[in-house]
């Protein structure tokens, strides 16, 4: 699948495993939930891990694991639902995790700017007709009034 | 007033290549419904009954002469003639059409303007005193910070997507006449007992359906702190507002759920965590204080007579004088009201004629700057005394002389029926009616300070709950029907209004006015007492009476 990384696209390997379903083999992404159950397991498994997180999450209880995480996906189920905004700037101020932070789900992507400013630095679109405006809102705007924000 | 340097006006040049591009792909079908309603209405574009409404940001309220021109122009080139002040000091336009919105937003760019933020679950346009740097009664101006602010507000990319709008006041005046109760957030500067001036905070005051006065969140904050404080705040209402129910997701309704010793727990864990890193350095405050420099007054202005004679002599001009100025910090000068209030206008609406008129008087007698008001007036803040009896004439010959305000004919209305697709009755017309009845009585002018605020629905945009006479348009099965409130105040003894009885029928409006005016005037125990304090002694009981006597 295709996504934007990095203000490039790039070819994204992760596979979604589904709670409950067996892990595949590879780069997974599992929810937030089955990375605190299978946390070992997880750890020990051959490709890397990425967790979803869903918006009504708590980032804190990642503290513990940012260094241990190569990709945080922020699943937006609205376009209108802020929080994964929220939740990008914690993960990067406050749990300082310096991994991939990808938005999924269902937002515009004239939000993509927005997002790149709190620390999101992928995206992936549902409808990947979407990705070329995505990844030029990203040049919207030159200048910023948030001193704290990228 | 604040001049944009070069990063401001990329940022609103770019915003307006922006919503260019948003709005053709929209019109080519590229862009659904629901998404460009969210992209529009962060632009300030609702669509209302006829047409797309475009609500223009008048920061804090405060106005320059070709601003004011570029609005004149607008107004002819683009809408029908006239542009209407809001509640929260913005600029409304009623009819533009959406295709050429974008080259309305690029005509306001020219003249450091935007549209940015004015509607939408975002932060909105940051109001505050309009007498702001001239009356008598204030620590500081408090431009500087609403500028501060303003900034920190726009483009915020965390917090474009909130539960629900969001509304912050500052206000610096012994006198609130910013309402700062009755915002998301209130920002008061204040003394503390070392000496120094720093802000109090007060979070969760709101109106609309649940109407709640503002909590004090921290009576005393260091002014570098303005900013991490707010952002604290913001981050909490983001992850912690409600998202199930609009009617539930202002962050007054947090507060009343949560309790305000939680929410300030989590609000200061929050600040102590980032605020190191937000500081507002010493030196951007000194050059913004700078951006408000009072203009040169003119240091004989305080040896006029002729002033004094005027007003002996001519009874229209003195009742105008009376109602329709302010005094000013600065000897022989005045704050003067443009009301926008004449009798048989829309309250708040102002011609293009006008506006070109009222920017020459601003540059003639004024610095070349204009206020909105809260209660949809303007002001021209730096009049000469020598110069109020031609400023008077001047204005009464354009229809914006009528000596009205802060009385009962200065109503606060919303658009109602006639151009809100939300409205359950109209105001427009009551309102008319209402002000010839009223007119038809000489003595309503000396009855003082009475608010009336006049809103078409429960949304109560014209914040019918806080006005000391409030009037609510409900629907009873397809018929006009009107609530009334008493005792609402959005001033220092912040009050919600008291429902006086059942809802009346159209007709019955005017008369209900004059009677609750009638009681008014043989129940105060002076005519010092005004409106709201014999209120507040008598109770609602009297005018009840009166009001239901007949049915
Ligand atoms: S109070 Fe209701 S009718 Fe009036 S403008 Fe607001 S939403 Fe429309």
């Amino acid at each position: 699948m295709q996504i934007i990384k990095d203000k490039q696209l790039v070819e994204s390997n992760w596979t979604y495993v589904a709670d409950g379903d067996a892990l595949n083999e590879g780069d997974i992404t599992v929810s937030l939930a089955r990375w605190n159950e299978e946390k070992s397991a997880l750890q020990a498994h051959q490709g890397k891990v990425g967790v979803r997180l869903e918006s009504d999450a708590d980032v804190n209880v990642l503290a513990e694991d940012v260094d241990s995480l190569t990709l945080v996906e922020l699943n937006f189920p609205a376009f209108t639902d802020g929080r994964g905004f929220s939740h990008a700037r914690l993960l990067r101020d406050e749990l300082n995790y310096q991994g991939e932070i990808r938005a999924i789900g269902s937002y515009m992507p004239d939000q993509a700017f927005y997002l790149s400013r709190v620390g999101v630095n992928a995206f992936a679109m549902k409808n990947a007709d979407e990705l070329a405006v995505a990844l030029s809102t990203l040049d919207d705007f030159s200048v910023k009034y948030q001193a704290s924000t990228l | 007033m604040y001049q944009y340097n070069d990063n401001d006006q990329t940022l609103i040049n770019e915003r307006v290549t922006q919503f260019r591009g948003q709005t053709e792909r929209y019109l080519k079908g590229e862009i659904g419904e629901d998404e460009f309603r969210a992209l529009r209405l962060m632009n300030g574009i609702y669509i209302q009954t006829h047409a797309p409404m475009l609500r223009i940001a008048g920061p804090y309220g405060l106005l320059s002469s070709p601003q004011l021109r570029k609005l004149a122009s607008i107004a002819r080139d683009y809408d029908k003639g006239y542009a209407h002040i809001t509640t929260r000091q913005n600029i409304q336009f009623n009819w533009p059409k959406l295709e050429q919105i974008p080259d309305i937003l690029e005509e306001l760019a020219s003249v450091q303007m935007h549209a940015i933020q004015t509607s939408g679950n975002c932060l909105r346009n940051t109001t505050a005193d309009h007498l702001a740097g001239v009356c008598t009664d204030e620590l500081e101006d408090p431009r500087p910070y609403c500028e501060i602010i303003r900034q920190w507000t726009i483009l915020h990319p965390e917090f474009a997507y909130l539960p629900r709008k969001f509304k912050i006041a500052v206000s610096s005046s012994k006198q609130d006449r910013a309402a700062t109760q009755l915002h998301d957030i209130g920002v008061h500067l204040v003394k503390n007992d070392a000496g120094e001036i720093g802000f109090r905070i007060l979070v969760g005051g709101g109106l609309g359906r649940t109407p709640i006065i503002g909590t004090e969140i921290r009576p005393f904050l260091e002014k570098k702190h303005i900013l991490s404080y707010l952002e604290a705040i913001l981050r909490v209402y983001n992850l912690n507002g409600r998202r199930d129910n609009k009617y539930r997701a202002r962050i007054k309704i947090l507060v009343r759920e949560e309790g305000i010793d939680k929410i300030r727990d989590l609000v200061e864990a929050e600040w102590l965590r980032i605020k190191d890193g937000m500081e507002v350095p010493a030196e951007t405050f000194e050059n913004m204080i700078a951006q408000f420099a009072a203009p040169t007054y003119d240091e004989s202005a305080a040896n006029d007579t002729s002033f004094a004679e005027k007003l002996a002599d001519d009874v229209a001009f003195s009742k105008w004088v009376k109602h329709n100025t302010a005094e000013h910090r600065v000897a022989g000068y005045k704050a003067v009201f443009v009301s926008l209030k004449a009798p048989d206008c829309p309250p708040g609406d102002i011609t293009d004629s006008q506006l070109d008129a009222v920017a020459d008087l601003a540059d003639e007698y004024s610095f070349g700057e204009v206020r909105s008001t809260h209660r949809q007036n303007l002001v021209l803040a730096d009049i000469q005394e020598a110069k109020l009896y031609e400023l008077w004439q001047k204005l009464d010959a354009l229809k914006l002389a009528t000596p009205n305000i802060g009385t009962v004919t200065d109503i606060i209305c919303c658009p109602g029926l006639d151009f809100c697709s939300l409205a359950n009755a109209g105001s427009i017309d009551v309102t008319r009616e209402i002000n010839n009845t009223l007119d038809d009585m000489d003595y309503i002018h000396d009855l003082g300070d009475i608010k009336v605020n006049f809103s078409g629905c429960m949304n109560g945009c014209a914040h019918q709950s806080v006005g000391h006479i409030g009037i609510l348009g409900v629907d009873k099965k397809g018929v006009e029907w009107y609530q009334l409130t008493l005792g609402g105040s959005s001033e220092n003894e912040a009050a919600i209004g008291q429902r006086l009885g059942r809802a009346i029928a159209k007709n019955e409006v005017p008369k209900a006015i004059t009677d609750i005016l009638e009681v008014y005037v043989a129940q105060r125990d002076s005519e010092e007492e005004t409106f709201l304090a014999t209120v507040n002694r008598v109770g609602i009981s009297p005018f009840k009476e009166k009001v239901y006597a007949n049915h």
